[in-house]
């Protein structure tokens, strides 16, 4: 929840105001919540809505940008006229030899947090909420009033730079 | 349907539609065409299954918690919340 507040505001305090401020309206108009939803999901659309109105405030930008365009660098792939393998990698992706439980120590937990701050925040809240809140689609499309199709392109591009960013890391680390 | 008959679907293509075909959304035939291109080439396979474990890393990121101060502000408004 303090990490979907982050994700719009620049600071960790105002983060923690955005995330009081979803809580006492949870609490104003718990009267008006209807049982279409989960509570958590409800709860989590209040987060967004006050995360969002606190950065128009600050006049943060929101991007929506790059949401074409490839999602794995077109110089991992064989050109279109190759002889055999049009298309095919030329760089192939290797395999990480990293046991999954490292996949959680710090180092690599900062980078894949890094990696979420880096995103355009609509891929961002997608990517926060189906992801790492474990929400269902039809609930994040309600949360973000997005289609369905938007919101698989959005997930599809967030988590396509997560994996990249730890590719990169991994391919650094094991150099070293 | 015959499966070879379809036309292929080359790596740079495939990294494209990893995410329609982890939630099923794929036509019977580009799925067809994803499963194909999978059994032939372990690149994809790999970029797969990397795909799938940062999603799973991505759902056990540990929850941030707020500051005490915050916490501590939060529960009296609850407190004064429930008196009413
Ligand atoms: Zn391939």
């Amino acid at each position: 929840m303090l990490r979907l507040a982050l994700s719009h505001v620049e600071s960790r305090a105002v983060a923690e105001e955005v995330v009081q401020d979803a809580w006492l309206t949870v609490l104003r108009s718990l009267d008006r919540f209807e049982r279409r939803s989960s509570l958590r999901t409800w709860v989590l659309g209040i987060v967004v809505n006050c995360a969002r109105s606190r950065a128009r405030t600050e006049r943060r930008i929101v991007t929506t940008s790059s949401e074409s365009g490839p999602v794995v660098d077109p110089v991992r792939f064989l050109p279109a006229n190759h002889p055999r393998w049009p298309h095919h990698w030329a760089a192939e992706p290797t395999e990480w030899r990293t046991p999954e439980a490292e996949l959680l120590v710090r180092e690599t937990r900062s980078v894949i947090l890094d990696a979420i701050d880096a995103l355009p925040s609509t891929q961002r809240e997608v990517v926060l909420l189906r992801d790492v809140e474990g929400l269902q689609s039809t609930e994040v499309c309600n949360i973000l009033r997005i289609t369905d199709t938007h919101q698989r392109v959005l997930l599809h591009r967030a988590r396509s730079r997560v994996r990249n960013a730890l590719e990169r890391y991994f391919a650094a680390t094991e150099a070293t | 349907m015959i499966v070879t008959d379809l036309p292929e679907l080359p790596c740079r293509e495939l990294v494209e539609l990893v995410t329609d075909y982890l939630e099923d959304r794929l036509s019977p035939i580009d799925r067809a065409r994803f499963e194909a291109h999978l059994t032939e080439c372990e690149a994809c396979r790999t970029y797969l299954e990397q795909f799938r474990e940062t999603i799973r890393v991505l759902g056990r990121l540990p929850e941030e918690s707020l500051s005490p101060e915050a916490r501590e502000a939060l529960l009296t408004a609850f407190r004064g919340w429930s008196r009413l």
